[in-house]
């Protein structure tokens, strides 16, 4: 079996006008059996930032911890936020550091930059940035994500028609993975606030 | 406290920590993950005033396409470019290191970098990372010697060629090449050839595919046209686009206004002798 299949994850992202919105599945799983169904796989760096992390959970909480860290430290050296592009390198070189032995996780990082300008990107398990315009995907599910993503987005999206668009994309995909779904959680970020959505899915 | 290591930002260089439990986790039966290639067609030829290096714009993870529109061709310096082929996290490494390095020696030596300087830097480099490093570059660039076009391998080895190819569609596109080139090509024939080999890779090849990307390097200037030629257009957006008569059904909604960024001047006292 994969190991990125052995706990099962999905992840999305995706650019609307000045905002963005990330969103992934609540399933935690040992292969075929579930454990938990309220996994929390996407974590706030600051008000602006967030990151997915899809693949091995064990990774996925250890990474993002050393990744709180170090903001931490950035913050007060620096008093100020992580702008995202300087986030995703950082990532990008903790990731790359563990080459020969990586962290078995793909990160997705979304957040608003300078003037309000969205930015997602994603990296497989080494750090190999990828910057998108429209949106990324990651996890279990992510073929699926690829093909109801390329097919429901448009560009400039407002908050509430991004939200529709996110979590119809990420709860039609889930339901073609079995290791991935009970739910959605769902993050639209603008300027002024943050909302938190939790999406009713099948549970099965 | 406890003796254990805090995670202080290391010195450089790769850590080897998680090999062991990774190797236990291989052992139990689960097969590492794949990494994100640029399965690729890069090219490079000498013009008659220099150097044009091309790549086609595709990155895969297994038979899936990631992303449809990544950059191949990275910078080096001001007058030398490097196209790469191979593991995606590893050409964008490699070249970002040899690309601070050079700039730091620009400063030591107060000199225009040479390509053979980036060369011997990127070999070394792969060479002792034994292959395992996978990066295989198309290295062009005009300094004070000359044009100059150099290919490097994984391991290490490398050519010095007038044109060259690499990448999964490198065959597609020396065909082209081999039948098409000769010397002194003026700079508009250039780009032309160029731009059908990477369209040979592009359309015969499956592990490249979206646009080309094209980099003119001559003496004193170099010209970035990023998305050159674009052969490949999405054809099947629908312009109605989605509209979705059953929304998602929300269990929770949690609004967490943000407070407006705001600047604070102090205005303070200059400090006292």
């Amino acid at each position: 079996m994969q190991i990125f299949e052995y706990n099962g994850s999905a992840v999305v992202a995706m650019v609307g006008k000045n905002c963005f919105a990330i969103a992934s599945d609540r399933r935690l799983g040992v292969q075929l059996q579930t454990i938990a169904t309220d996994f929390q796989r996407i974590s706030k760096i600051h008000d602006h930032l967030f990151i997915g992390l899809s693949g091995l959970a064990t990774d996925v909480q250890t990474l993002y911890q050393r990744l709180v860290f170090r903001h931490k430290l950035y913050q007060l050296r620096e008093e100020r936020d992580m702008k995202p592009e300087t986030f995703a390198s950082l990532v990008s070189a903790i990731l790359y550091e563990k080459r020969f032995g990586p962290y078995l996780c793909q990160p997705v990082i979304a957040g608003l930059g300078d003037d309000n300008k969205p930015f997602i990107c994603t990296m497989d398990s080494i750090g190999a940035k990828e910057l998108a315009k429209d949106f990324v995907v990651s996890g279990t599910a992510s073929e699926s994500l690829y093909g109801a993503c390329e097919a429901m987005f448009k560009p400039d999206m407002e908050a509430e028609e991004l939200f529709e668009t996110i979590s119809q994309a990420l709860l039609s995909s889930v339901d073609r993975d079995c290791l991935s779904g009970w739910g959605g959680h769902v993050y639209v970020v603008t300027p002024n606030e943050i909302k938190e959505k939790i999406l009713k899915g099948r549970m099965d | 406290m406890s003796q254990s290591a805090v995670d202080v930002p290391p010195k450089g260089g790769f850590s080897f920590d998680l090999c062991k439990r990774n190797d236990m986790l291989t052992q139990k039966g689960l097969k590492a993950p794949s990494f994100l290639k640029t399965g690729t067609t890069i090219v490079g030829l000498i013009f008659k005033d220099g150097v044009i290096l091309g790549a086609d714009t595709r990155a895969t993870e297994g038979p899936i396409v990631a992303d449809k529109n990544c950059e191949k061709i990275h910078y080096m310096a001001p007058n030398i470019y490097c196209c790469g082929a191979g593991t995606a996290a590893d050409t964008e490494a490699v070249t970002d290191m040899v690309s601070s390095q050079l700039r730091l020696h620009r400063y030591q030596t107060s000199r225009d970098s040479r390509i053979i300087t980036a060369l011997t830097l990127l070999k070394k480099h792969l060479f002792s990372y034994q292959g395992h490093v996978s990066a295989a570059l198309v290295l062009g660039g005009v300094d004070i010697t000359g044009p100059h076009l150099h290919t490097i391998y994984p391991h290490g080895s490398t050519d010095t060629l007038p044109f060259a190819t690499m990448g999964s569609g490198s065959l597609a596109a020396m065909s082209v090449f081999e039948a098409k080139y000769k010397e002194g090509l003026t700079r508009d024939e250039g780009i032309k050839l160029v731009a059908e080999a990477i369209c040979s890779g592009i359309f015969n090849d499956l592990g490249s595919g979206s646009n080309v990307d094209i980099c003119v390097i001559t003496k004193g200037n170099n010209e970035y046209l990023r998305n050159y030629m674009e052969p490949n257009p999405r054809t099947y957006v629908s312009s109605k686009g989605y509209s979705f008569t059953k929304k998602t059904e929300v269990l929770l909604t949690k609004i967490t206004p943000l407070l407006e960024r705001v600047e604070i001047t102090e205005v303070g006292e200059a400090m006292e002798e």
